[in-house]
């Protein structure tokens, strides 16, 4: 082998990886049965950790246990104060207000637009600057002719622990073929076999190869190719300004919302007889103190304006943790190593270069048994800081593949960025551990994205049921593009009947009242908006911070 | 990681900033204190938000980079660039293109400024040659034109360098649309299975299994009979 690009500390477990290779080639890991699996995350997964989360004592969840880091704020006032907004003065009248452009609230916005309704889309970043564009895997559809949504109803129904709700699920897997022959009409570049079929890799907890992939860049490629098809359709777009607040009318009905200006700090009044929320995950919270795959603006703000204008959330005690995030070198700790590279042939390897574990079970017993191989049985590999993970062995792709240059060109992005710091993952293997990856629940939506409160959507990561408490791999982008068009055609019929009376911020201010009768003080407000990484010596010498 | 071991001279917005070495730039910045609300994204090098210039001491040269994707040298001197405007080309991808050179030129019509200059190639974050992509497009090589730009972050800094003042990757945006619906040929079995999901055909089967006791969806489940994991050999 040329020269490692690890630290001696980390090399001496490479040899023991290298002599196994020949052993592990032919090797074939059991699956594990339901009762195995669940008795594994009963034991290590970080949702059933006392710590990760908390009863929350305001609200439409009153007394239900949600993730620690999503109640500190809920518990708290939001960052506008009801009393200093003029309602009266609109910046924005529009049919229906879309908050978040990621690959949700994009196509959310498509298919409203294209069926004629006045739409705005609102996001706090620019358009595209979300979780959808790291997606590296692909997307989930049962459209080869020997797979069928009811396969792929059971896979997602029984990797969701079968908390899931059945109506909404069945909505997914129903549409998702249509889904990528929408992405494929409108310039998606899938992988293709030389015969023209799609390619298609496995994701775990799948039966059956159904993963359409664009090399590693699959979100990229979904979102780029939506964002072209959005300016091309010159729908109005306003960035760098975050919803920070919901507006009802007197019947509790969504009316609008309030944007604010991140540059000049003004708060915009948009009024709308319906609001799809579409604004992301809570990854940015670092929920259970994990390191993240996420996105800088994934920080729960749609969570927290629905929740506090009434909308249920559902499966919040739950956070999927990504069996392979990075772990070395610590500048991209706990970025995403797609799961593809273990449907193409990378195996999980321990200090004594053994397997563990099948290395295509769901994210939730991959996660599971990861932590156990390193905090249970202390098989991890240590690294200069004191810190122990996990091989995933990549140079096995070309070799099981029998393709020398396989993970040069279907990975070209990871590729890329272990160059940076001197790591040839042709060569070398990828040191990994669990990372914060996706918020399994979220508000509580029904199979038209429906939320609790008539004329307010959820789509996306922002939304709750469809993946119960544990998605799937590569279900995600099913369920963006799924529940975004569902929404909107849902909002497009909505708004012709609505009769949506004059917005107000009056359930803020109950809120509030709530807050103060039960003595909730908090030093930090929400949405949060932008995670916190300041640190505390220069925090300690800063004004007003 | 001990970051503070060594601190080196950095100048941002016309500062001097002592950072540790062995950040990147979007690190260094947090580490000074500031709160990015611009120019930062994945924080993994995937979307391309935080394009950034820098030189580097007295070299004449400029450097191109991503923010979360660079790490700081001594020295450096560095603006980062979170939005590059890119003129609005509407088109359609409906029609099928006869003279390739003809069309490039009405929708792009910068494309014919470029002087061959390969400063786009020198400023692309993820190793692209623009310059090729596009003379490929020209030629009505679609394939090429599009497998050559797919890396593709958008991040604009081709477009930022181009002496000639065209758009690189918008250019490469409408070629991969265009070759990816058109000149490619769509799966009949795709086009099988979406008639078949139209026609309700998957309907009653979802439903059964939507209404089957948990007892027996867990049974199901564990019956599953996975596909060969090593037929991956394409």
């Amino acid at each position: 082998m040329a020269v490692s690009g690890y630290p001696p500390i980390m090399q001496e477990s490479l040899r023991m990886l290298e002599q196994t290779r020949a052993f592990r080639a032919t090797q074939i890991m059991p699956r594990m049965t339901l009762a195995e699996r669940e008795e594994l995350l009963r034991e290590w997964h970080p949702d059933y950790r006392e710590e990760s989360n908390r009863e929350v004592k305001i609200g439409p969840n009153k007394g239900q246990r949600l993730a620690n880091r999503l109640v500190d704020l809920l518990e708290t006032r939001g960052i506008v104060d009801p009393a200093k907004v003029n309602l009266d003065r609109v910046d924005y009248d529009v049919d229906i207000l879309v908050a978040g452009a990621g690959g949700a609230g994009v196509t959310a916005s498509l298919i409203a637009h294209e069926n004629g309704a006045k739409v705005l889309l609102a996001t706090k970043l620019r358009i595209g600057d979300a979780n959808t564009i790291m997606a590296e895997g692909g997307i989930a559809a049962a459209t080869r002719p020997e797979d069928s949504p009811e396969k792929h109803f059971l896979d997602t129904y029984g990797g969701g622990r079968f908390s899931n709700k059945v109506d909404v699920i069945s909505a997914l897997v129903n549409d998702a073929p249509l889904i990528v022959e929408w992405l494929r009409d409108l310039g998606c570049m899938f992988d293709v076999q030389p015969n023209g079929d799609l390619m298609m890799t496995f994701a775990g907890g799948h039966q059956i190869r159904r993963t359409h992939s664009c090399k590693d860049l699959s979100g990229m490629e979904f979102m780029r190719v939506l964002r072209d098809e959005f300016v091309n359709q010159q729908i109005d777009l306003i960035e760098f300004s975050p919803v920070v607040e919901l507006l009802l009318d007197d019947q509790g009905r969504c009316a609008g919302a309030l944007l604010l200006n991140l540059d000049t700090n003004e708060l915009l009044v948009v009024k709308a007889k319906a609001v799809i929320l579409a604004t992301g995950g809570m990854g940015r919270l670092h929920p259970s103190n994990f390191p993240t795959t996420n996105h800088y603006g994934a920080t729960a703000d749609g969570l927290v304006v629905a929740y506090r204008a009434g909308a249920n959330l559902l499966h919040m005690d739950s956070v999927q943790f990504h069996p392979t995030g990075t772990f070395w070198p610590p500048q991209s700790l706990g970025l995403l190593i797609t799961e593809t590279m273990r449907a193409w042939g990378a195996h999980m390897v321990n200090k004594n270069g053994d397997r563990f574990i099948h290395e295509l079970e769901t994210r939730d017993t991959e996660a599971a048994s990861l932590i156990r191989e390193v905090q249970g049985r202390g098989n991890g590999i240590p690294t200069p800081d004191n810190t122990y993970g996990i091989w995933l062995d990549t140079p096995m792709i070309n070799i099981l593949t029998g393709i020398p240059d396989k993970v040069a060109t279907h990975f070209a992005g990871i590729v890329h960025r272990f160059n940076l710091y001197g790591i040839d993952v042709n060569a070398e293997p990828i040191l990994i551990y669990p990372t914060q990856h996706y918020q399994n629940g979220g508000v509580e939506i029904d199979p038209d994205g429906c939320t609790a409160i008539e004329g307010l959507y959820a789509a996306g990561e922002v939304s709750g049921g469809v993946q119960g408490r544990n998605r799937l791999g590569s279900n995600s982008m099913t369920d963006i593009f799924v529940f975004g068009q569902r929404s909107a055609r849902h909002a497009v019929d909505y708004i012709k009947k609505a009769a949506t009376g004059a917005p107000s911020l009056r359930h803020v201010d109950a809120y509030n009242k709530q807050l103060e009768e039960m003595n909730l003080r908090s030093d930090i407000s929400s949405p949060l908006l932008f995670p916190d990484y300041m640190r505390k010596e220069v925090r300690a010498r800063s004004v007003g911070r | 990681m001990n970051v503070e071991e060594k601190l080196i001279p950095i100048y941002y917005l016309g500062q001097r900033y002592d950072v540790p070495a062995g950040l990147t730039i979007m690190t260094a910045l947090e580490w000074l204190g500031y709160v990015y609300t611009h120019g930062c994204g994945c924080r993994g090098g995937a979307c391309g938000a935080c394009s950034t210039m820098y030189r580097v001491g007295g070299d004449y040269k400029l450097h191109a980079g991503l923010a979360c994707q660079t790490m700081v040298v001594p020295g450096m001197t560095l603006v980062q660039i979170p939005y590059y405007p890119r003129p609005v080309t509407k088109y359609s991808i409906d029609e099928k293109i006869t003279d390739p050179s003809q069309v490039l030129l009405r929708l792009f019509p910068a494309i014919q400024k470029c002087v061959g200059c390969g400063a786009c190639a020198r400023a692309c974050p993820q190793n692209l040659r623009p310059i090729d992509y596009v003379a490929a497009a020209l030629r009505g090589q679609w394939q090429a034109a599009a497998d050559l730009s797919f890396d593709c972050l958008m991040c604009g800094l081709c477009a930022a360098r181009c002496t000639g003042e065209l758009v690189p990757h918008s250019i490469a945006m409408f070629v991969r649309r265009y070759y990816a619906k058109l000149v490619r040929i769509k799966p009949q079995y795709l086009v099988d299975r979406s008639n078949e999901i139209k026609s309700g055909k998957f309907v009653p089967g979802v439903k059964q299994l939507a209404t089957t006791s948990l007892e027996e969806l867990r049974r199901l489940y564990d019956a599953r009979s996975f596909e060969n994991v090593d037929g991956n050999k394409h």
